[in-house]
This record gives structure tokens, sequence and C-alpha cells, in this order.
């Protein structure tokens, strides 16, 4: 077990847990009045269609918005590009070539404890591939709004973006995701090739425990993207306010001269959670760029530390890396840590770090207040008011839809 | 409009007000000076609902309900504006966006829509030449690294935008410079109408040359001991403090 991060991590029985089960079919409801109220309610808070809200409940859908026959106008029209965007137990079967090739050159089996198991026993997850010279004409992110209910406990995800070629992915859901599975140890691998580009975004709403710290999901992932060709770029965004434990450091490996590498990252913990999240930007090639911008918000009891390193070796001639990790507080009961790591091998290196922490305060609140704005509302205009830069890196339909999972997430932390 | 009857207030265990008595009439205006640390901003708090402070005592009416069981974001929405002494600065919220959800909840609690976009930002305009703001002020975010004159005339000019019923201005004059003062106040008297009432906290009679009050208080160690007429605060300015202190020692 990797021991450097900032959690308290329970001891986790590997042999007790079942390493592949088929998705259990979830029984289906007649209709959305059979449904929890309180995830009725916050779907509602959150703003998601009552038709999306069916899907993610369980309740069965009318024939006009069923979702598998929207998935079927979505793949011909990716197919007509020659997009390949399938499970990648599919993929297997279907383009072992590119599976062969790729799979494991990004996160080895080896790469770490979590990755290892991963590699081991994998049960399923996605596969894409942009050709050369297309640029994906929708943002990766209808589909799993649809098939969000079924993710999978050790998800596998490779994304293989073809010369000159451009996707924007997203993963996840702003809707709360529960799962009886307490561990879930997900791999994403992301090859850029010659100027392309790809876009992954994140929302993570995971099952985060109760108010007193029992239950909830412990999410440790292995994201890591190679910006292989010249000129190529990859950015990751994430939204996390779930799961107890978060352990991720979605990377980028800045091979081909010229790449850039992002890292735009939210991170909300409340109650006990905990979060570990950062990134590595290793900067292997000539003119690379990376850019680290974190904004860490804990509430309650929790703790949310950034860790990140920023590598630059010796044959990579004037790399640059920005970082910018900011802490925000509500309460004096939560912790806020930043562990910046830096490596630079070659001298015309320019690495900026910046870093804040500020506090929410008990004035601050009373103002908004005193301007007939509610506590929860005035905690939520703060919070988006700090977190903006990285909620604007979301594809448009899901930002509007963040900005109420802050607010949410942080409920009842004030006052 | 205002009825306070023996008001107690306290913070940590310290007894600050220590027994208010004040009546404000719709359409009056009432003035309150008193030494530095008597309580004035502590009733001003008191009043808006800040629960760091302690109400021990008494009884508060406003608009005829009882105005203490009342969420202090629900005071507001009720027509309580308070300028702040020291106003708060509040990073990454633009001034526009803080107003427009100011604005929309106090239009939604008296049962009126929302404001259009471009009504909202017709409003904001006009409000803005009101109190003569620098047009930049409202894209920056709340109150930060405002001067501290900028700071006062920002709390007037989103009391012009609320329109309140009872406006409680907490040393509003004190960081302006004279040509603010005057805009100020006359901006104060531009919003004044006979239905609703102010309550100006200062420590200057040149304030009230501008904002000419019905009644002046003296607030002294946590109790108001005199009121008078506008005469009062030019005795006060004339002869400070002490003769109070030495009235009441007597
Ligand atoms: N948050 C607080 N904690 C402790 N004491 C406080 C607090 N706020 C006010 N006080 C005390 O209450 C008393 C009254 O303070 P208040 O701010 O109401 O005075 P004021 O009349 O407004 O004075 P000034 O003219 O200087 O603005 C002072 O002794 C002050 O120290
Ligand atoms: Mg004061």
């Amino acid at each position: 077990m990797p021991d450097w991060a900032q959690l308290k991590i329970p001891e986790i029985d590997f042999q007790d847990i079942i390493y592949y089960s088929a998705p259990k079919q979830k029984p289906q409801l007649d209709s959305m009045d059979d449904v929890d109220p309180e995830l009725v309610e916050t779907f509602n808070k959150l703003g998601i269609p009552l038709e999306e809200q069916k899907m993610l409940a369980g309740v069965a859908v009318d024939a006009v918005m069923d979702s598998t026959s929207v998935k079927t106008t979505f793949k011909e029209n990716l197919a007509e590009k020659g997009i390949i965007f399938c499970s990648i137990s599919e993929a297997v079967q279907e383009h072992p070539d590119l599976v062969k090739k790729y799979l494991g050159t990004v996160v080895p089996p080896e790469d770490n404890f979590f990755g290892a198991l991963n590699s081991a026993v994998f049960s399923d997850g996605s596969f894409v591939y942009i050709p050369k010279g297309v640029r994906c004409p929708m943002e990766l992110s209808t589909y799993f709004r649809i098939n969000a209910a079924n993710t999978g406990q050790f998800e596998r995800t490779l994304i293989i973006a073809d010369d000159d070629s451009y996707v924007s992915y997203l993963e996840g859901c702003t809707a709360p995701m529960r799962d009886e599975n307490q561990l879930h140890a997900a791999i994403v691998e992301i090859i850029a090739l010659e100027n392309a580009e790809v876009k992954y975004s994140t929302v993570q709403n995971w099952y985060p425990g109760n108010s007193e710290g029992i239950g909830g999901i412990y999410n440790f992932v292995t994201k890591r993207g190679l910006a292989k060709g010249r000129n190529s770029k990859i950015s990751w965004t994430q939204v996390e306010t779930g799961s107890a434990i978060t352990w991720k450091y979605p990377s980028c490996v800045l091979m081909g001269d010229n790449s850039v590498g992002e890292f735009y990252s939210v991170a909300v913990t409340n109650n006990h959670q905990q979060a570990d999240t950062g990134s590595k930007m290793i900067h292997l090639g000539k003119n690379t760029k990376s850019t680290i911008v974190s904004k860490g918000i804990s509430a309650g009891k929790s703790q949310n530390s950034y860790s990140g390193l920023v590598k630059v070796i010796k044959r990579a001639e004037n790399a640059r890396n920005f970082s910018q990790c900011d802490s925000l507080l509500l309460g004096d009961k939560c912790g806020a840590h930043t562990f910046p790591y830096l490596t630079i091998n070659n001298d015309s290196a320019q690495v900026e770090h910046e870093a804040t922490t500020s506090k929410i305060g008990e004035d601050q609140i009373f103002y908004c207040n005193q301007r007939g704005i509610s506590t929860e509302d005035a905690i939520g205009m703060i919070v988006n008011g700090y977190a903006k830069e990285v909620i604007n890196k979301l594809p448009m339909e899901f930002a509007v839809e963040a900005q109420k999972l802050l607010q949410i997430s942080l409920e009842g932390s004030v006052g | 409009m205002l009825s306070i009857k023996n008001l107690h207030a306290s913070i940590e265990g310290q007894e600050i007000l220590k027994g208010i008595n004040l009546e404000v009439k719709p359409g009056e205006v009432h003035a309150i000076m008193g030494p530095n640390g008597s309580g004035k901003s502590t009733l001003a708090s008191v009043l808006a609902g800040r629960d760091i402070f302690e109400v021990t005592d008494g009884e508060v009416t406003f608009q005829g309900e009882n105005l203490l069981e009342k969420e202090p974001d629900e005071r507001a929405k009720d027509g309580l504006f308070l300028s702040f002494q020291y106003p708060v600065e509040i990073p990454g919220v633009s001034m526009v966006n803080f107003m427009r959800a100011a604005v929309n909840e106090v239009r939604k609690h008296r049962g009126e829509p929302e404001l259009k976009s471009s009504d909202f930002l017709k409003v904001l305009r006009d409000k803005k030449a009101l109190v003569e703001i620098d047009s930049r002020l409202t894209n920056r975010s709340v109150n930060e690294g405002f001067s501290g004159g900028e700071k006062k005339k920002n709390e007037i000019f989103q009391m012009a935008m609320l329109e309140p019923k009872l406006s409680i201005l907490d040393e509003t004059d004190s960081g302006l410079d004279i040509d603010a003062l005057r805009i100020v106040a006359n901006g104060v008297n531009k919003l004044k109408t006979p239905e609703n009432s102010t309550i100006v906290i200062t420590h200057y009679q040149r304030l009230l040359d501008y904002i000419v009050p019905d009644v002046v208080h003296i607030l002294y160690n946590g109790k108001i001991v005199k009121s008078g007429g506008k005469e009062l605060a030019l005795d006060l300015e004339k002869h400070g403090y002490d003769w109070i202190k030495k009235e009441m020692e007597a």
C-alpha cells in the first residue's frame, strides 16, 4: 500500500473483495414516486432533467427517450467519422491491434499498488479512438449521463487521439452515486499523438459516507496521459466532491516537443471525508508547458491535501510550469495541506508556484445574509467564485450542475 | 416602523446593551451619537440579527412583527438594511452577481418576479448614477480592494438597489471625502420617502447638516441617556461628552 499520501486509510481486506461480478440489474421502479425522496430532492437541486432522473434512479422510461435508441444514433454519428467509442471488452475483441499497441503503455501494471490491482482484475471500462485529423463532433458525455449508473468497480479506460485529432471526454455525473462496492480502483490512460488534443473532465460524486464518517467509497484512481506527439495537449479537469477517501493524481507525461499538460481541480471535503489529490507533470520534451490549478475546499472535520510533482529532466530545454494551489476552509475543525514537489534538472526551466489559504468567515456570511441572501446561497456564491477558474473549464452543460453540486456538498457546514 | 423595548444584549457573557428603548415612526430620521465603545454598532448588529450577540432581554417589533425571532436574511428581505461601519470583502464574488442575487431574493419575498437581465442592468446603472459610484467598481469582487470611501459609497449604492423600509447607517460618513459626503448624503435624501425611515449613527454634526434628523439620541454605556432635537448634535459638537458623563454621575 502506498503510504506517502496524507490519508488515514483503514485496513482493507483484499481477500474479501469479489473481483468480478456482472453489473447487477437494478430493480426497475414504476415511477418517480417510488424513488427515495432525498435522492429526488438532490436531483432537483442539481437541475437534472426528469427523463435523466428516471434513468439514473432506475425508473422505466418511455419509448421516446429510450436510452438504447439515443445511444444508437449517437454511435452512428461517431462511426461516420471513424471514431471508435465502445467498452474496453468490446475493443479487445474488435480492435485488438490498437488495444495491444497502447494498453498499459502509460500506466504499466507494476506502476503502483492500486494500478497493479486494476491491471490484474479490471472487468470493463471504455475505449476511445479518434482517427487522424478528426475533431470529435460532440462531447463524449451524453453517453455517460445515460450509462453512469453502471460504472464498475475496477474500471479501465483507454483513450487514443491520433495525429491532429481532438476529443473532449466527460466521466461521471453530478448525481449522487451509490454503490455497494466500497473499493474503487480505476485506471485511465490517455495517449495524444502529434498535434492531438484530449480534454478529460471528471465530476465525481460517489457516496462520501454519512456525517459520522461511516461508510463511503474508497476511490483510488490512477490517471495518466502521455502527450507523445509534438504539439500535443492533454487537459485534466476534475470536480471531486464524493467518496470517503480520494486518492488520485491525474498526470501528464510531456514527451513530445512543445507538448502541453494541464490540470484543473476542485476538491471538496466535508464531514469526515479525506482527499489527497494533485498532479504530476513530467517534462521530457523541449519547450513543454504545464499548468496546475488546484482549489481545495474543506469543511466539517475533513482533511484535504494537494500533493503534486513537477519534474523537468536534463534534456527538457525551456520547460515551463505554473502551479497554483489554493485552499479554502469552512469552520475550524478541518484541515488543508499542500505538498508541492519540484525536481528540476535543467537550468532553462521556468517554474512558478503560488499558494493561498483563506477562510469563509462568519462576517462574510453575515454580510450576505444582511442583503437577503441565505447562508447556503452565500456559501454557494463564495465557493463558486473561488472555484470559477476550474468550473469554467468544464463542458458548458456540466458547469451549471457542478456549481450547484459544490453548494449541495457543503450544505449544513456553516452555522 | 421600529419599536425597541428594554433591549439587553451581550457578547461572550459581557453585557453591551443595557436596556435600550427606541421608537421610530415611518418617514422619520433618527440620529444616534455616543462615545466610542458605547454600543452603537452593537445595537445595529443586534437589529440585523448577527448571532455572535446574545439578546438576553427585551423585545423589538419591526413593521408590527417580532423582529428577534427572524433570521438575518429574513430581516433583510423584510426591508431592514444595515450600512456596515466596516464593510466586508468577499473575494471571487462580483458586485453585479452579488446584487443580482440580493435584489432577486428581496423581490421573491415580495412576491414579485425576478428581474430580467436587461432590466436589472438598467436599475444598476440608474442607482450607480445616484451615488456617483465608479462604474468599474461593480465589476470587481464585493468590496475587495475598495478604498475606505469606496466601500462606504458602495453601501449606499446597495441601499439604493434594495430600497429598504428601514436603513441603519453605521458611520457611513467616516472615511468619505468632502465631496463624497455630500454625494452620499444627497443619495440618502433622494431615497427618502414618507414611508421609509433612517437611523444614522455618526460622530459628527456635519453629516446631519445634510441628513437632517427628527430626533437625536445619545447612547452611553449601553443605554440611551438623552434624546432631543437636532440642536442636541450641535451641543455635542461644541461640548463633547463630558457634560453627559457628569450628568450621569450626578
Ligand atoms: N465581537 C466582539 N467581541 C468582544 N467585544 C465586542 C465585540 N464587538 C463589540 N464588542 C465590545 O462592545 C462594546 C461596544 O462596541 P460597539 O462596536 O458597539 O461600539 P460603538 O459605539 O459602535 O463604537 P465606535 O464609535 O467606536 O464605532 C465595545 O466595548 C466593544 O469592545
Ligand atoms: Mg461602531
